[in-house]
């Protein structure tokens, strides 16, 4: 229950944002995190997000994301 | 021990990729009490399912919680019965659906570790701001170093190492665990999710252990992407505001003292154990589940006679196996019965 993924912030609206991962979007709160701006990469947490973290490490996960999911379907 | 059970927590991890199986067999996994769902205790169940009983109220839940077995019910037989039972992905969505429904009662079952306390918290001051009246809290939200503390104390096992979960210390940062180097002489890694993050992990813990006579057993984070020393201090700032700090009951591991959350009397108009009174049976746990000592790290999944047996995931016995983060689910899932 403490998954947490992380999604890029398209638009900010107050303590609300517009994020996107994978083509998805969705609206989540930033109340924890008032530093996030615009095309920032933060950690989703059931509609929040936990931290902000740096765009590298965040493809990075992603990247590996993609590689462990075009694995499983070759299985 | 890891102590995230997580979907896509430490035990699934270790398990889906095969860690197990890769690390020398002098390297073994315990999974701990790291599944919000599987540490609620019966009778805190017994009293969600009460109170989805009582009239004009709607319970939201996570998921998970669902299907989960209390003494003589669950939430989705109460659903069936007739009680308003929600699943929700967010506390956001729980205050919406009590802004939209003025005339009920709407109740959050607040299960969950440092990761999930602040988004209960930030639920209670979105309904202080927004005059929302009919939205409550049952606070069952568990911390844990104090568990930690609890394990290392019974000596029950002999832990040498903790992979300390990733999203509990993106909150609350590395400082809480310091104790447990300190006093315990046990190492201690701050781990992210990725299988690579959880080899390097470990590779770090039994450098640490293999340090350990030489006396520099410490907390390092090897998740800094996400974890930062002093933590999210906004998130925490806000679980200071609304929680103050009590005693939980955790199954398997019972009342542990500072290790639960409670709601301040500033915001006690939100907490559903002031609000409502419901009368409880003497809670049961089922007959023959391990689950108590599997939280504990104390068996594995294999070691309960009703593993795979009669205890499935299509029709589980107890919450480890019903809650995808469980240790048991993810034996069943992930393991074959010789690599057990």
């Amino acid at each position: 229950m403490c998954l947490a993924v992380p999604v890029k912030i398209v638009s900010i609206d107050g303590e609300m944002a517009e994020t996107e991962i994978a083509g998805v979007r969705r609206r989540v709160s930033i109340a924890f995190t008032p530093e996030a701006k615009v095309g920032d990469y933060v950690l989703l947490h059931t509609g929040y997000a936990i931290t902000v973290i740096d765009e590298a490490e965040a493809e990075e996960t992603l990247k590996l994301l993609e590689e462990i999911a075009s694995l499983s379907e070759v299985h | 021990m890891e102590f995230c059970g997580g979907h896509s927590g430490h035990t699934h991890a270790i398990l889906r990729y095969g860690i197990r199986q890769l690390v020398p067999k002098t390297v073994e996994m315990r999974s701990g009490p790291g599944c919000p769902v599987c540490v609620t205790a019966t009778a805190d169940l017994d009293k969600a399912i009460a109170l989805a009983h009582l009239p004009d109220v709607i319970i939201t839940t996570f998921g998970d919680m669902i299907r989960v077995p209390g003494s003589y019910s669950s939430l989705q037989k109460a659903k069936a019965e007739g009680a308003d039972v929600r699943i929700v992905y967010s506390t956001i969505d729980a205050v919406e659906i009590a802004q939209v429904n003025p005339e009920k009662s709407v109740i959050f079952i607040g299960i969950g570790f440092e990761t999930t306390a602040p988004t209960i918290a930030a639920s209670i001051l979105k309904a202080q701001q927004d005059k929302t009246e009919n939205f409550y809290i049952l606070s069952l939200n568990k911390l844990t170093p104090p568990v930690m503390k609890a394990l290392l104390d019974s000596g029950e096992i002999k832990l040498n190492g903790i992979v300390c979960p990733g999203h509990v210390s993106v909150i609350i940062g590395s400082h809480p665990y310091e104790f447990i180097p300190r006093d315990y002489g046990v190492a201690c890694v701050i781990s992210g999710f990725e299988p690579l993050d959880i080899l390097l992990c470990i590779d770090k813990l039994v450098e640490q252990i293999e340090q350990i006579e030489k006396g520099d057993p410490r907390v390092e984070i090897a998740y800094p992407r996400g974890v930062k020393p002093e933590g999210n201090r906004k998130a925490l700032q806000l679980m200071e505001d609304v929680f103050e700090i009590g005693e939980a009951n955790w199954r398997g591991v019972g009342v542990v003292p500072q290790s639960g959350l409670e709601i301040r009397g500033k915001y006690e108009r939100f907490d559903a154990d002031k609000a409502f009174s419901v009368s409880l049976k003497p809670p049961r746990e089922p007959e023959g589940c391990r689950c108590g000592d599997i939280i504990r790290g104390a068996a594995m999944p294999i070691e309960c006679k009703l593993f795979r047996k009669v205890c499935t995931p299509e029709s589980p016995v107890g919450p480890c196996m019903v809650s995808s983060e469980g240790a048991c689910a993810a034996y069943y899932q992930y393991e074959t019965v010789e690599e057990l």
